[in-house]
């Protein structure tokens, strides 16, 4: 016990040093002063291979507070190995509380989801990206695409939607779907499914997105508009998998299909453990739905 | 060296300078509503707000430009003890600015950033007499609907926005509290 403690107090408060936090600081307040905008920042080694949320990581560092109450979800699920990890590596370096209840955190970080439960203008959400550039699977070169987005030059990625209809007859691009805030900046979601997209827009929380191998930090101040890129004839469309959930029954939550057993027997379930369970022991069943 | 220079610090860095930053981001991601900023114990003229904002942000990578009554060598030495951040001789160089507006005007001088990088532009720190809710109306991201904000120069602000996305960010200061007005939001008169 002794020697944990010891442990514990040899790191800084939330793992990193006070330099890197506020370089991290810093580029957080120029990204809520320009939303959607990508600010380079100089993106630390952490305790855990690129890939695995050290973008969201580092921003979790730099705005935990000791009175936070941290939740980490992976996929809308709070009992994943990221999630937990991540979760315990804040309890340890920071020493803070955490929940695995929407309602009852102060600082969310996400890989790929936003919770169901709106959130309030007390939280914080914090997205893990991989790829912060919209426009990197169409251009490679970082100098054509910070060129492109200096002249709001965004054909290209209209092209790729419009590919999509010609190819598939409708906007087959099902997450990481393109979004524009306040009519500037065209911006990576991170890899949520689209059904979040709208849930971005007009947010009461302030949403903060880091890429820590790509070295980039991106925001959104509460209530800033964004959109999905669309066209008049084929606009947005927030799909999910067409069934209610087979543990709570809810008809309007993001679901994930799971197979059962080796002869393609299914079920879909909210990908929100915390939102099925909620509604779960509130008596919620599969019958609901029927 | 002066009296005051080794005091006025963070008492604990790190969480003090956590508390203090909260109250910076929720400011700049909600333009004028008004936060609670303390921590630090600066020098006069420095607020407390502004103090505290300085020790959270401020260090050797960011030149700091200081103007009028705040350009005195206690809070030079202050700065330079408790931040280590270089003094900017001129606007141009600046990371952060700070003083009165009267000092810190005109806004011509600091950097807005580049087209491809702006934000690679300076903050300006303004200390107030009081921050007041009445005043311009204020719209843009971070803002439900609209809101008000008493800002010293209406048109200076206008011009800055028309930069977007270039332009300043600003910090506005009176003793504990504080509030930000981006580039991003939009100023009429009221």
């Amino acid at each position: 016990m002794n020697n944990t403690s010891e442990n514990v107090a040899a790191y800084n408060f939330a793992y990193l040093d006070e330099q890197t936090k506020r370089m991290i600081r810093r580029a957080i307040l120029k990204g809520l002063a320009i939303p959607g905008y990508q600010v380079p920042f100089a993106s630390r080694e952490m305790p855990m291979p690129y890939g695995w949320g050290t973008g969201g990581v580092q921003l979790s560092a730099a705005t935990l507070t000791p009175d936070d109450r941290l939740k980490v979800i992976d996929q809308g699920a709070d009992d994943t190995t990221n999630a937990v990890s991540i979760r315990k590596f804040f309890e340890k370096t920071a020493r803070i509380a955490t929940t695995e209840r929407t309602q009852e955190a102060s600082v969310i970080q996400t890989r790929h989801r936003v919770p169901e439960t709106p959130l309030t203008e007390d939280q914080i959400l914090i997205y893990q990206v991989p790829i912060p550039e919209p426009l990197r699977f169409l251009e490679p070169s970082e100098v054509e695409t910070r060129k492109m987005h200096e002249l709001s030059e965004y054909g290209l990625m209209h092209v790729k939607l419009y590919e999509d209809i010609a190819r598939h007859g409708h906007i087959a691009t099902s997450y990481a779907y393109p979004v524009q805030v306040e009519g500037r900046y065209v911006m990576d979601p991170s890899p949520i499914p689209k059904f979040d997209n709208p849930k971005l827009s007009d947010c009461a929380a302030i949403q903060l997105f880091g890429a820590g191998r790509e070295q980039r930090i991106y925001a959104l101040p509460p209530h800033t508009r964004v959109v999905s890129l669309d066209f008049e004839d084929h606009p947005f469309d927030p799909s999910k998998a067409d069934a209610p959930c087979a543990l709570c029954g809810d008809t309007h939550s993001y679901l994930d299909e799971v197979i059962t057993d080796d002869a393609g027997t299914r079920m879909f379930v909210c990908s929100d453990t915390d939102h099925c369970q909620t509604r779960r022991a509130a008596g919620h069943d599969k019958e609901d739905a029927a | 060296m002066h009296e005051t220079t080794l005091e006025g610090g963070f008492t604990d860095a790190p969480r003090d300078a956590a508390h203090a930053f909260r109250a910076c981001m929720n400011a700049m991601a909600r333009p004028g509503r008004i936060e609670t900023l303390r921590g630090a114990t600066p020098p006069a003229p420095l607020s407390l707000a502004a103090g505290s904002l300085l020790l959270t942000l401020c260090d050797g990578d960011t030149p700091v430009h200081l103007t009028g009554a705040h350009d005195s060598q206690a809070v030079r030495q202050w700065l330079a003890f408790h931040t280590g951040a270089p003094l900017a001789a001129t606007p141009a160089e600046a990371t952060f600015a700070i003083g009165a507006w009267e000092g810190l005007v005109p806004l011509a001088d600091y950097p807005t950033g580049t087209a491809r990088y702006p934000d690679r532009s300076a903050t300006l720190i303004v200390e107030m007499d009081a921050l007041d809710t009445a005043g311009a109306r204020l719209t843009g991201p971070g803002i439900a609907s609209s809101t008000t904000f008493s800002v010293p120069d209406l048109a200076a602000l206008q011009a800055n926005h028309a930069l977007f996305p270039q332009g300043l960010d600003f910090y506005f200061t009176a003793g504990d509290q504080i509030a930000a007005i981006p580039r991003s939001t939009q100023l009429e008169d009221a």
